[in-house]
């Protein structure tokens, strides 16, 4: 088997406060495949953005600090010098944010903006970048690309914004795109056509893509892979399908439990929701055993003293649970 | 398909009945970091802020200097003696003596009142009265138009011009010097003010105890002033040191103390003739002012970073 | 039939928008722009709709946090949107309300004793201290949280914990009618859970009716007996619950219903998206106001206004097709379920 685009080895990331060392992401391994799509799901505080900042090393240090690999085309990232990283960043990886408003310059316009990463990369004339910058726009689907190129972000709606991201981060065709809660901040119909979009660029661009959600609904629609994380530690990944139809995590299981199903009331599977009781645990205090295990109904003293390793459950199935079960994997 | 199969059907894939041999246990991860050992308490308030503990720190030094300036090895910091005029800082006069034989230690210690009184009276009187014209500007949307554009007004004025020509009006005085700076000062409160009580009005919380039915003054006391001392504490300390600073401007240019105190403004326009031959008259007096007000500055900056987290993780 | 707890009838707000040098009036911002609906006691109809329709707006006027434009909001038989101040602040014990944000709807000056003491303590609901206390420790039991967390302050909870106290609030007051105005759209999934289920027992238990705000159709779906979608504005449809999920009469809501991603990996379905934004509030379009977007616009949509008629028992939408003949009218059919993929 080829090496894979990018192979994440027990990456941690952790934050000195005052208070204690915060165990953001706590030995992560996974990888991506070249092209592929791969969402890294869970709720806020899991580690899932911490993830993605590190992968493009944006993480102040101090008082951050990441350990482990991240091997981007055989290259590991964190051994980079700054220089060498900006030139993978915006360049062959880069990444879209939640908040377009933010994460755009209110000063430049859209083709100063595209452009700005072209000439940087590139070293294309500032009319070639405008050229390229007009092709981009066409591309991510914004009507009269002329006209909205001399625009600035004000003058643009939160959709429109969330395009002209989607092009700053594919101007230099890179190989991955890490794309953080990019449909968070938009509305329903607004979040379709930027989802449709994205799966359109997917095969027009090829670009890998990491997906970091809390949305279970745009995992679904989106990933080919999904990766679960809990408290800074991956607890199950796996084929989007298989994640769906037969999560073996019982965090996975409560977390598909307490998303109401839309169509419910027509299939008349109107029940309560799932709850997953208690708090996420407190990642400034070092957690022996599993991480889910206060909130676990299965939970037992062997779940409360031993962590569990992550575990092949069934082919291309991992879980880190004592006691999922195993099927039978042919040899 | 209903919950209950969906459970029965996840519960499937949970065995209970693993035995103990087979577990499979992940490696602790190593810790990356030098581990922090939290401190509570005052003390450890203080290690997470630095800035309050330094400019605290130099700040109530100033205030036992103030208070204790008798009992540090000075004398009356106005007996004359004319005989030993413009001594250079020694063991008899730590600071030197100025041109009519004070000594100029004990001046610029007593002086020390001066700016500290006139610096603490401007921030609790001028945050007192800012905060009430700010709350009612930010209340009553007629009186707003009105109040606002004479603050605009007294703001286009330069704050040390205003304070000139108020004690124009009136004798040079410690008090009319307090009078003078405040007024000048107040603006800059209720604009603050103001803005602060403009945006918790629109805060949630204040909408949900206008929805329990509780009354506007209760709202004003509960909701709305508890939540701009935080602000305005702050801001209260920027206005002393500028206090501070338009004090010794005053008393320099002869418009502010009456030259009888001793305050570091008059400590300074006094040595001013001789600064280049005897330059300490005007050193020692020009540290404590900097010192001191770079104290309040610091303590001002802590208590902004500690009362607003938001704002110290943006810088 | 018993009369309905809230009427609303043809509510107007209109937000001026001040400019120029003298800072007189230059635009208005047509956040609700003539609504009307009515809830029953027990009942929960939610007000579902995109960012800028209006739906917060309409929650705000009920609670009368400023006053209306135009129309009239009645209380159980009582109009009280012309009330005087005074005369309303006893009755405002009777709609209570639950904001989106855990964070900024609690004071962080007031421990949470105090401020689920306000509401007890306005109304007059408690004869003395004793009962005061004891009413506060039955409020943290409903919401289940431990009663000795009453002296604690509200940063030091999480958001759940803290939404539960903003409801612990709203029920102190003992209100016949609760309005949710995003209560859960901003709370992590396995809490938003927690929530949803409390409301609903919550409802159950003391017959509230409620006025469930929300942009997530799913949420929606899940708590609701009636559905209002409101776009720009106006209510374009309403209906039960089931008739909304499985019949859309309205091209907005079908397009709604298809752009929810669903947690179901390659579910078959019907997807409609939309061309577009929403337009702007301050000049919104001629005619229907979803013409700018609609796939079904014909030459009638751009001039003339739709109003909310009945298509079914029941179900009102406001939209020209249903005027057509069956065979003409692509909302006619009840493909629900095929846009959301539900079989």
């Amino acid at each position: 088997m080829s090496e894979p685009l990018l192979q994440v080895e027990q990456l941690q990331t952790h934050f000195w406060t005052p208070d204690g060392i915060n165990r953001a992401v706590d030995g992560i391994s996974f990888h991506v495949g070249a092209g592929e799509t791969v969402a890294i799901v869970g709720e806020s505080g899991c580690g899932k953005s911490v993830t993605a900042m590190s992968m493009l090393r944006l993480i102040p240090e101090p008082p951050g600090k990441i350990a482990g690999s991240i091997k981007f085309q055989g290259k590991d990232l964190l051994k980079l010098s700054e220089k060498e990283m900006r030139a993978i960043r915006g360049n062959e990886i880069s990444m879209i944010f939640q908040e377009p408003m933010t994460s755009l310059n209110p000063v430049l316009n859209v083709a100063r903006q595209i452009g700005e990463t072209l000439r940087l990369h590139q070293g294309l004339s500032a009319r070639q970048a405008e050229d390229k910058a007009i092709e981009m726009l066409t591309l991510v689907g914004i009507p009269e690309p002329a006209r909205r190129v001399r625009e600035y972000p004000h003058q643009l709606s939160g959709g429109m914004r969330q395009r002209v991201m989607i092009a700053i981060a594919l101007a230099c065709n890179p190989k991955l795109l890490i794309a953080d809660e990019p449909t968070t901040a938009l509305d329903v119909t607004i979040q379709a056509q930027i989802l449709d979009l994205m799966r359109d660029l997917k095969h027009r661009v090829g670009a890998a893509i990491v997906l970091i959600t809390h949305d279970l609904g745009v995992v679904a629609e989106v990933a080919e892979r999904v990766i679960v994380m809990y408290a800074g530690k991956k607890v199950e990944e796996a084929q989007v399908g298989a994640l769906f139809r037969t999560p073996r995590h019982p965090y996975t299981q409560g977390l598909l439990g307490s998303v109401p199903k839309l169509g419910s009331s027509l299939t008349g599977t109107e029940t309560r929701l799932a709850e997953i009781p208690g708090l996420v645990p407190s990642l400034k205090r070092k957690i022996d055993g599993c991480v889910f295990a206060s909130r676990c109904a299965y939970a037992t003293d062997l779940c409360r003293k031993l962590a569990p390793a992550l575990e092949e459950k069934a082919p291309g199935h991992v879980a880190a649970c004592h006691y999922a079960m195993k099927e039978a994997i042919a040899a | 398909m209903d919950t209950a199969t969906i459970s029965e059907r996840n519960a499937a894939h949970i065995a209970m009945d693993r035995n103990a041999g087979n577990v499979a246990v992940a490696p602790p991860m190593p810790d990356i970091l030098p581990p922090v050992r939290p401190r509570g308490g005052f003390l450890g308030y203080l290690r997470r802020n630095p800035t309050i503990a330094i400019g605290g720190g130099l700040v109530l030094a100033m205030v036992c200097v103030a208070i204790f300036a008798p009992f540090l090895f000075t004398r009356d910091p106005t007996a004359l003696a004319p005989a030993l005029r413009t001594r250079e800082p020694s063991a008899q006069f730590w600071f030197g003596s100025d041109m009519l034989g004070r000594d100029v230690y004990s001046r610029v210690l007593y002086g020390t009142r001066v700016s500290l009184t006139v610096g603490f009276s401007v921030a609790i009187l001028a945050s007192v009265i800012g905060l009430t014209i700010g709350l009612v500007s930010g209340f009553i949307r007629v009186a707003d138009t009105i109040i606002m554009r004479c603050m605009d007004g007294l703001m286009s004025i330069p704050p040390i011009l205003l304070a000139i020509a108020l004690m124009a009006l009136t004798r040079g005085s410690v008090q009319n010097v307090i009078i003078a700076i405040t007024i000048a000062e107040i603006p800059r409160v209720s604009r603050l003010v103001r803005g602060v009580v403009l945006s918790l009005r629109e805060q949630p919380y204040v909408d949900a105890a206008v929805a329990s039915g509780t009354r506007t003054p209760r709202i004003i006391i509960r909701h709305i002033l508890p939540n701009t001392l935080a602000p305005l504490t702050v801001q209260a300390t920027y206005i002393c040191a500028s206090a501070m600073i338009t004090e010794a401007i005053l008393s320099f240019i002869g418009a502010g103390t009456p030259p009888i105190i001793p305050s570091w403004g008059n400590i300074m326009a006094e040595g001013r003739a001789l600064w280049q031959v005897k330059p300490y008259i005007v050193f020692f007096p020009a540290i404590f002012l900097s010192i001191t007000v770079l104290a309040v500055n610091l303590l001002g900056d802590g208590l902004r970073d500690s009362l607003d987290p938001r704002m110290a993780k943006r810088v | 039939m018993s009369r309905p707890v809230l009427e609303v009838m043809d509510l107007k707000k209109h937000f001026p928008i001040h400019g120029g040098f003298f800072g007189g009036v230059t635009a208005k911002v047509y956040a609700v722009d003539g609504i009307s609906f009515s809830i029953d006691k027990g009942e929960t109809l939610s007000l579902v709709g995109e960012s800028g329709c209006g739906k917060s707006t309409v929650g705000k006027a009920i609670l009368r946090l400023f006053g209306l434009t135009d129309g009239q909001v009645v209380l159980d038989g009582t109009r009280i949107d012309d009330m005087p101040a005074g005369t309303l602040r006893p009755l405002r014990r009777r709609i209570q309300v639950v904001f989106q944000d855990p964070y900024s709807s609690l004071n962080p000056r007031m421990r949470v004793r105090d401020i689920l003491a306000e509401p007890i303590r306005n109304f007059g609901l408690a004869k003395n201290k004793a009962e005061l206390e004891e009413r506060v420790a039955l409020l943290m039991d409903k919401v289940r949280l431990p009663r000795d967390a009453v002296g604690r302050w509200p940063h030091e909870f999480s958001g759940g914990q803290r939404q539960r106290i903003g409801i612990a609030r709203a029920l102190a007051a003992e209100p016949d009618i609760i309005i949710c105005d995003e209560a859960v759209s901003a709370l992590d999934v396995s809490v938003k859970a927690q929530i949803v289920n409390l409301l609903q027992d919550l409802q159950k238990e003391l017959g509230l009716a409620m006025l469930f705000i929300s942009h997530d159709l799913a949420i929606v779906e899940h708590m609701t007996h009636r559905v209002a979608v409101m776009y720009l504005g106006k209510i374009v449809e309403v209906a039960t619950k089931r008739d909304l999920f499985s019949a859309p009469k309205h091209p907005y809501t079908e397009a709604l219903l298809s752009a929810v991603p669903v947690p179901m990996p390659g579910a078959a379905r019907e997807r409609i998206i939309l061309k577009g934004d929403v337009p702007s509030p301050i000049n919104p379009p001629k005619g229907c106001r979803f013409h700018t977007r609609c796939g079904y616009a014909f030459d009638r949509c751009r001039v003339d206004e739709p109003v909310l008629k009945i298509t079914d028992a029941g179900h009102w939408a406001a939209c020209h097709l249903h005027d057509r003949p069956a065979a003409e009218n692509p909302m006619a059919g009840a493909k629900g379920a095929d846009l959301i993929a539900a079989h």
